[in-house]
Order: structure tokens, then sequence, then C-alpha cells
């Protein structure tokens, strides 16, 4: 198909309205006679309350309703799920404290909600919000994994701050007596550092009550409306799925952040259902920092058993993952599924064991960012792989090669769940190694001492688990949901076309590149396609976008639906051409009998379709269909990054001097979008290497809760990429598609710390790498 | 309540504002302007960048009242008849945008930079841009873009 098909780098449609500053996010919609809603917040990580005197804020100007948690228990309001099960090693489940959207009696940490206050206007609103006093009963806080079991209880239902405390496998003594037997072991203890997501737009609820017909309206910064639907109406409790209808519209950003339903998305619903009219909560930037779920924040001990030619024979890995003050929607699976189940990297390791304790802390809450558990996977296997290298002195790339799973031997089922199904790891590398000219290294780190400057390389040979995900998979892993997606595509009468996907995008290009998709299908241009989502009353129900999913998983529902289209035009233009239905072929937007230059077009057939005059017996008229795809299995993209970084040892100032990205994401709809992706993704990573930090001080306060404190990586702090790619088209779906949105952020936190790690001769320094602890790592390495 | 006159892309504006109304929200609330952005709260991110009297200049951190008598460009004043400034393209060739957030003050922050330094490398572009943060992009190709611009703006 012409010039905008499969793999063209078209330029964005959503551009247009973007550049022109006609974008339509939440906090651009204003509904009339709105109020607006300020939250009463807790200024101490851990503390128990009693009364909340609302008497002098309700008597403010312009205040039209003040809420605290007893009155939604009161209503019948429920708590806020976590949507994954996790089971203990001793079969129990995992302790799962309530988490109430507006807390009652206790907070766990700084920002945890307790009121909210709707005024006519948000000036008021604030004014009144500050006159709220709470007779807070501060407790001990408890700050950092590792302080969690010994510290003050936060959950009456989980002793010792314990939620659960899991292995992937009961395989220990396997694993342990494979290390017994090994030539060598390479040990670790690493920090996988807390990260606030900061999507620059920030979240907003605005809902809307209509009485007369009880319905809701409800304009959300979410990645899910369908999902958040769901929740709200199934376990909130709030409104009857029929009677909510929520729009995501255009939104800025999530990085996982936006998947989840929020206390102040819960009640702002509830209290509009209440009160009637709309209100409209925006969070400020401080907010955010205190409210978005975190991500990441891990402690680990991992290690790697190798024999004496170097291939691995074990590996040994032990987190305490940080959960917060609460369980938010998915944070049990990040940390044990999202995690574990990718430790076997792209080797051939055939012993693996995991175990995750998760605990609980006066901290926000913590949940998917960019990657979810399959950063911090990678970073120990890469790490550590670098790590052996280095001890044994054999090249790392050559260390990789003797271990890396091989082309004949997919598909491949690792000791860790997943079966890969598809790959050429080793292309990838050698793809790398030319274009980063790692044989130059040498040369180059010889100059760089000679100018009293450290150089040093890193590799980083990832492997993902996306296109999530297969439901039956998920269930049997203990996930609430199916994660299958659903599309329609509509042929009006005019022939061009509508596209519903259940998939939502906040930046990632999807009206453009499922643009393609049906046009490469279809043989319509795209000028003639318009792809509609983010209002649950417009299109099937979607299951949304995260986990590099949308393409592998939304797009191939929008396949499947185009065949249906297709395989109904064959049926109306056998009748209208006088053929037999066999003998009807589709290329290129055209029905033609095979063998003749008699042929329809898919708009004559469409106006057919809704014109029926002359029409096959038996066959609905329309052309308008649904189809809801569940996958075969995750897909499974990967690839070398390699990463050279140059240290000033005087300053601790590290240099990104070259950044080369090879990954294998099989068919690529639009290189365009796919090289943003990557981009994107590998500054966010190379921010959690380099300059990212979230800091609590003892008493739970956070101490980076601003841009001014915690340092988001700017325009000069970052070098530009080379990004190419190889491909491997995956087998398990229509496009031969991965997904894309998360590898620069899975791969680029070992590349970049394997490259400073060598260059400062030492494996003792935890990211963030701030200039601080680069510079004393350098003065400790002499 | 004072009153506050400007012009606003080319549009004599005049309107009644608290004192303590920042600009962002005068142009956001009071004029429907909704291009310019709010992504912090410490003048920080940018995406409130727009110009006053030709310059770049964060919209969360002046005052209405400050601007009186102002020219004043937003986002949406750059187009002419239709057709984007050079920027706004070259944001659009080089997909220089994903989510759209921080853009707008992007691009008026990039304009501003070329106008002062028709002709910067990319150190440049890169040290000047640093007041506008991007989560989505990396910056790699808002670097592309600028200087595409650059040339084609006159540079």
């Amino acid at each position: 198909m012409g010039e905008n098909g499969i793999g063209a780098r078209m330029t964005r449609r959503e551009d247009q309205r973007f550049l022109r500053g006609k974008g339509t996010y939440v906090d651009d919609i204003n509904r009339p006679g709105q109020n607006y809603a300020v939250f009463v917040r807790s200024p101490h990580a851990h503390a128990t309350f009693n009364a909340i005197d609302t008497a002098a804020a309700s008597a403010a100007p312009g205040v039209v309703a003040i809420f605290v948690g007893e009155d939604m228990v009161n209503d019948g309001v429920g708590p806020l799920i976590c949507g994954w099960a996790i089971s203990s090693k001793d079969g129990s489940p995992m302790n799962m404290p309530p988490h109430m959207p507006l807390s009652v009696g206790k907070v766990t940490y700084v920002g945890d909600a307790v009121a909210v206050v709707i005024a006519k206007s948000l000036q008021q609103a604030k004014d009144a919000a500050e006159q709220v006093t709470v007779d807070w009963g501060e407790l001990p806080a408890v700050v950092g994994v590792a302080n969690a079991e010994g510290g003050a209880q936060l959950h009456e239902n989980a002793p010792n701050n314990v939620c659960f405390d899991w292995y992937l496998e009961d395989n220990k003594e396997a694993v342990d007596a494979a290390f017994a037997g090994a030539a060598h072991v390479t040990s670790m203890e690493v920090v996988n550092n807390r990260l606030v997501p900061n999507p620059m737009e920030p979240r907003c609820a605005l809902a809307e009550h209509n009485s007369v017909g009880d319905n809701t309206t409800f304009y959300t910064t979410s990645q899910n409306p369908h999902v958040a639907r769901l929740i709200l109406s199934a376990f909130s409790g709030i409104a009857p799925e029929h009677k909510l209808r929520v729009v995501a519209p255009d939104v800025g950003g999530g990085f996982g952040s936006k998947i989840y339903v929020y206390p102040e998305d819960a009640t702002v619903v509830w209290a509009v259902r209440k009160i009637g009219g709309a209100i409209k909560w925006t969070s400020d930037r401080s907010e955010a920092f205190l409210t978005d779920a975190h991500g990441r924040d891990h402690e680990t001990k991992a290690e790697l058993a190798l024999d004496k030619d170097g291939k691995f024979i074990a590996m040994r890995v032990s987190t305490l993952a940080n959960l917060g003050g609460y369980m938010s929607l998915f944070s049990s699976a990040v940390p044990t599924y999202m995690y574990a189940t990718l430790l076997a990297g792209q080797y051939t390791t055939p012993l693996i064991y995991a175990e995750v304790k998760t605990v609980f802390t006066n901290t926000t809450p913590v949940d998917a960012y960019r990657g979810a558990g399959r950063p911090e996977a990678t970073f120990i296997v890469e790490r550590l792989v670098e790590m052996a290298a280095r001890e044994l002195s054999i090249d790392p790339a050559e260390l990789r090669k003797r271990n890396l799973i091989q082309p004949d031997q997919f598909p491949y089922q690792t000791p860790v769940v997943h079966n890969y199904d598809i790959g050429d790891y080793e292309a990838s590398l050698d793809k790398a190694k030319a274009i980063a000219d790692s044989a130059g290294f040498a040369a180059r780190r010889e100059q760089s001492k000679a100018n009293g400057k450290l150089r040093g390389l890193g590799y980083c040979n990832y492997i993902e688990a996306c296109g999530i995900a297969p439901s039956a998979a998920v269930g049997a892993l203990g996930g609430g949901v199916g994660l299958w997606e659903a599309a329609q595509v509509r042929f009006n009468p005019t022939g061009n076309v509508t596209v519903f996907t259940g998939t939502h995008a906040h930046g990632q290009g999807h009206e453009t590149a499922f643009a393609q998709v049906v046009s490469d299908q279809l043989g319509v241009p795209t000028e003639n396609i318009e792809i509609v989502h983010g209002d649950t009353d417009k299109g099937p129900f979607g299951m949304g976008t995260y986990g590099s999913r949308s393409i592998a998983v939304g797009g191939s529902a929008i396949v499947k639906a185009g065949e249906k289209i297709i395989a109904k035009g064959i049926k109306i233009a056998a009748h209208m051409l006088e053929a037999s239905e066999d003998d009807i072929e589709f290329a290129d937007g055209n029905f033609t009998v095979a063998g003749t230059d008699k042929a329809m077009n898919i708009t004559e057939i469409a106006f057919a379709a809704y014109v029926p005059h002359n029409y096959p017996e038996g066959v609905e008229p329309g052309l308008d269909e649904t189809a809801f795809y569940d996958p075969l299995n995750f897909s499974f993209p990967s690839g070398t990054h390699i990463c050279e970084v140059e240290v000033d040892p005087d300053t601790g100032t590290v240099e990104i001097v070259n950044y080369v990205a090879v990954d294998d994401f099989g068919t690529l709809i639009n290189p365009l979008i796919v090289e943003g992706q990557v981009h994107g993704g590998i500054v966010q990573g190379v921010g959690q290497a380099l300059t990212e930090n979230t800091a609590y001080d003892d008493n739970g306060q956070l101490i980076t809760g601003s841009f001014m404190d915690y340092c988001m990586p700017r325009a000069d702090d970052v070098p530009s990429f080379t990004v190419e790619t190889t491909e491997t088209p995956s087998p398990l779906n229509p496009l031969g598609v991965k997904g894309c949105g998360e590898a620069g952020a899975i791969a680029a936190p070992a590349a970049v710390m394997n490259a400073l790690t060598d260059a400062l001769g030492t494996e003792n320094i935890d990211m963030p790498a701030t200039p601080q602890k680069v510079w004393r790592a350098a003065q400790a390495a002499g | 309540m004072p009153t506050v006159s400007m012009t606003v892309n080319g549009n004599a504006v005049s309107a009644d504002v608290d004192t303590n109304t920042l600009l962002v929200h005068y142009l956001r609330d009071a004029l429907g302007l909704t291009g310019t952005h709010v992504g912090c709260d410490t003048s920080q991110c940018g995406a409130c960048v727009v110009h006053v009297n030709g310059r770049s200049d964060k919209s969360c951190t002046t005052l209405a009242v400050m601007n009186e008598g102002a020219e004043v460009t937003t986002i949406e004043g750059l187009e002419v008849d239709g057709v984007l400034h050079p920027m706004q393209q070259a944001f659009m060739d080089n997909h220089s945008l994903q989510c759209g957030f921080c853009t707008p003050g992007m691009v008026m922050s990039a304009i501003d930079l070329v106008n002062m330094n028709p002709n910067p490398d990319e150190a440049t572009i890169r040290d000047n841009l640093e007041g506008n943060i991007c989560r989505c992009t990396g910056y790699h190709n808002i670097v592309k873009a600028v200087r595409q611009a650059a040339g084609e703006m006159g540079g």
C-alpha cells in the first residue's frame, strides 16, 4: 500500500492541533457553573486522627460542600483496589490493607487525603481548605525498605509491614547446588532508586452530573478510561457503568502513572453525584510529587554463577520492594511477575531462583512506571554480566555471546515463565558494536586519559515482555482482568472510515500509526481514516495503553476487525460482480474477479452495503465490524544499547559522549514514531542512572518535591543518540510487531552504569550517580 | 479590581482582573487561550512560555497586571493564515513532540532562541532550552527541529 502504509515515516496528524495550541487536555475543559475541589492532605507521613473540624471552613466564602472519609464510607463507597493477587511462599494471600479515597482515622504518607473542600472558585476552595483542622496524633515514620519490618506498623492486617513474601518457584535448593559447583560467582547488592514519573501534564479530574437521567460524565487524565469506569463502578460502587461516561481526551504523558484510579478521581465523581453540577480538580506539581504513584524502589542482592567456560549456570536474586503507604492497582504485579520473569534476559541461564518481599513504608504508593519491573530485572542481569566479565577478564560482549539464546532455539522456554517467540540477539549486539566502534574504544580511552578524564563503555542487552497480555496467562498468575483489546472499523456510506480503539494515546501517536495500519490493510488513504479513542461512550470496551501493548494487541484487534470487513466485502463484491466468492481477490482496496478486470473499490462496496438495493441474500446491510483480540503470548522486544561516558574525576560530572541503541521491535509501523519512543525512553533511563533522586527524610517528608529539587533531565544533560533497528517479526500477531514504548527506559540504566563503572574502575556506586557520588567514587578508586 | 489592557496575538484585549492573577491564568481562563499550559508551580518547566514584547517569558511568573500595554504572543498566535510558523513546521517534520503538553512553551522558547542567535549549534540549543522540560522526546528531535527552523528563519 502507498506511501503512508506500514513502514512509512509519516509525520503525525495529531501534531496539527498540538502545535497550534488546540489540543484538548482535561484542564482545558470547563463546564458552566463548575465548582472547584481542593484536598486537605496529611502533613505527616504516619499519624492517626479522630476529628476533622470543618466548621470554620464550611462558613468560608464560596464553600459549597466539605466531605471527609466517613461521608464516603457511610455512602457505601468501597476502597481503591489492587487488581493482582499474589500469594506468599507459604501459600497465604497478600495482606492488602484498605485504601479509602479519603482516609479514615489514619494516614500513611505525606499527601494522603483526608477531606475535600468544594467551592465556587479555586481560590475560595484553597482558602477554606486551610481552615480545616485535624487533630493529628503523629506516629513514628517508616522510611526505606530496610527499616520496614522493624518499624512502626502501618496497617493492622500487615504484620511487620510485610505485604507478601513471594518466590517465583520453590527451587532454591537446586539453584544453591548449582552455585556450590560454580567456577565463579559474581555478586552485588544494588539499589534501584525510586522515581517520580512526572508526565508534564499534572493529573486532572472534572466530573459533571445530570440528575435527570442520573448520568455522570468524568473527564480524566487516564491511560485507560474504560478500566477507570469499571473500577469506579464495580469496586468503588460510585456509579453503575452504564450511567458513567469516562472521557480521557488529550492526555499529556502518562508513563504508567495515569493507569490508576486515584483517590481524587473517586472522590470527585462521588461528590458530584451528591451535590450535582460540575466539580473540577487540577493537581499542581507539588501535589503530583506527593500523590502520583512513584516507580521502582528496590533493594536487591543478586548473584550469578558461571562455569569454567564462562557459561551462566544459575542466578539467585533476593529483592526487597517498597510498596509505599498503600497498595496501588498493579503494585503487587510489578515487582513479581513483571520483574522476576525477565531475569533470564537474553541468556540460556538454566536455573534461576527469585524471591521478593514487599513492604509498606510511610511513602507515596509505588506502582508501574515506564518499564515496570523489567528495568529492575534488566539492571540486575546486565550489571551482573558486565561485572562477571570484568572479574574474569573476558570482553563483556564476548561473555554475552557465549550465553545468548541462539536464533535456532526459538521458541525458547526460559526457566522463569516466559516462552520467547523469536529474536536474533547477536545481530543487534554486532550491529551496535559496529556503530559504537567498540573496537576503537581503547584508543579513545587513552586519549581521554591524556586529557585527565576517565572514559568507560558499557553494554546492555535487554529483553522485555510487552504486548500485555494473554488473558488466561494473566489470570493464572493472579491478575484480576483480561488484557485483550478491542477495535471497531466502521466504513461510512461515503467510503471513509472511522476506527474506534480501546487503547489510549497520550503521546504515542496512535492516530497516525493506526491509520497507517488500516490504510495498509484496506487500501483507504490515511486522510480518509479517523482514529477515535478515549471515550467510553464511543466504541467498544477497551483495556487502555500500558506495557507497550497498543500496537501488538490494539493494532492486532484493528487488523482482525479489518479482516471481517474484507470477508464481508468479498460476499458483496461476488454478488455485484456476478462471480463466485472464491474468485474474488482483495488487494490495494479493490475486490477483483481473479483473472479479469472486473473490480469494485472498497468505497463502492461500502456504499452498496449502506444502500443495499442489489445485495446478496442473507448478508446484513452496513460495513461496520468489531473484533476483540486476545494475544497468544507476550511479545519480546530486545536489543543492545551501548553507552560511552567520559568522567571528570575532579568534578564528578559525567558526559555521555556516545549512545547507540539497536532495537528489535519486529515490524515497524512508523519508524519516525518508533525512534521518538526510544529517544524518550533512553532519557528517562539516563535520568534514573544519573540525575533523578527521590529523597525522603527520616520523618517521611519528601525533600525532592519540586522540579527545583528533583532533577529531571534537561536538554543540556543529555546527548543526541544513534537509534537503529534489527527486525525479527513476531510470528504470534498479525502485524509482526512487538512494541517499543519502554525499551529505552529498560535498557539505558544498565548501559549507563556499566559505562560509568568501567570509567571509574569501581562497581561500588548506586543510581542516581550524581556528581557528588561520582566524585567520591573517583577519589576512592584513586 | 484593576483593569488591564494588552495586545494578545494582535488583538487588543481589556479586562478587570484580580491583582494576584497570573498572566497564564488570564490567558487561559479569561481569554480561553488554553494552548499555554501550566506544568509546575516553581517556574521550572517552561510549559507556560509566551512572548511578551517579543521575548520569551514564563507566564506563570508574571502577573497579568504587570503586562499593561504589552504585546503578548501565544502559541495560538504563531500561524499566519493557517500556515504554521517555520518552528512549528520544523517540530512537525522532525517528530519533536509526543504528548504535546510542553510543546507550546518549547516552541515559543525555541523561536526566541533563534531570534537571539540565528545560527545556533547543538550545544547552544541545548543550553538555551534548559528552562523547558520535556518528559517524552528526550530532546533529540527538538534539537533537530530548532536547527532546521533556524535555517528557514534566515539564520
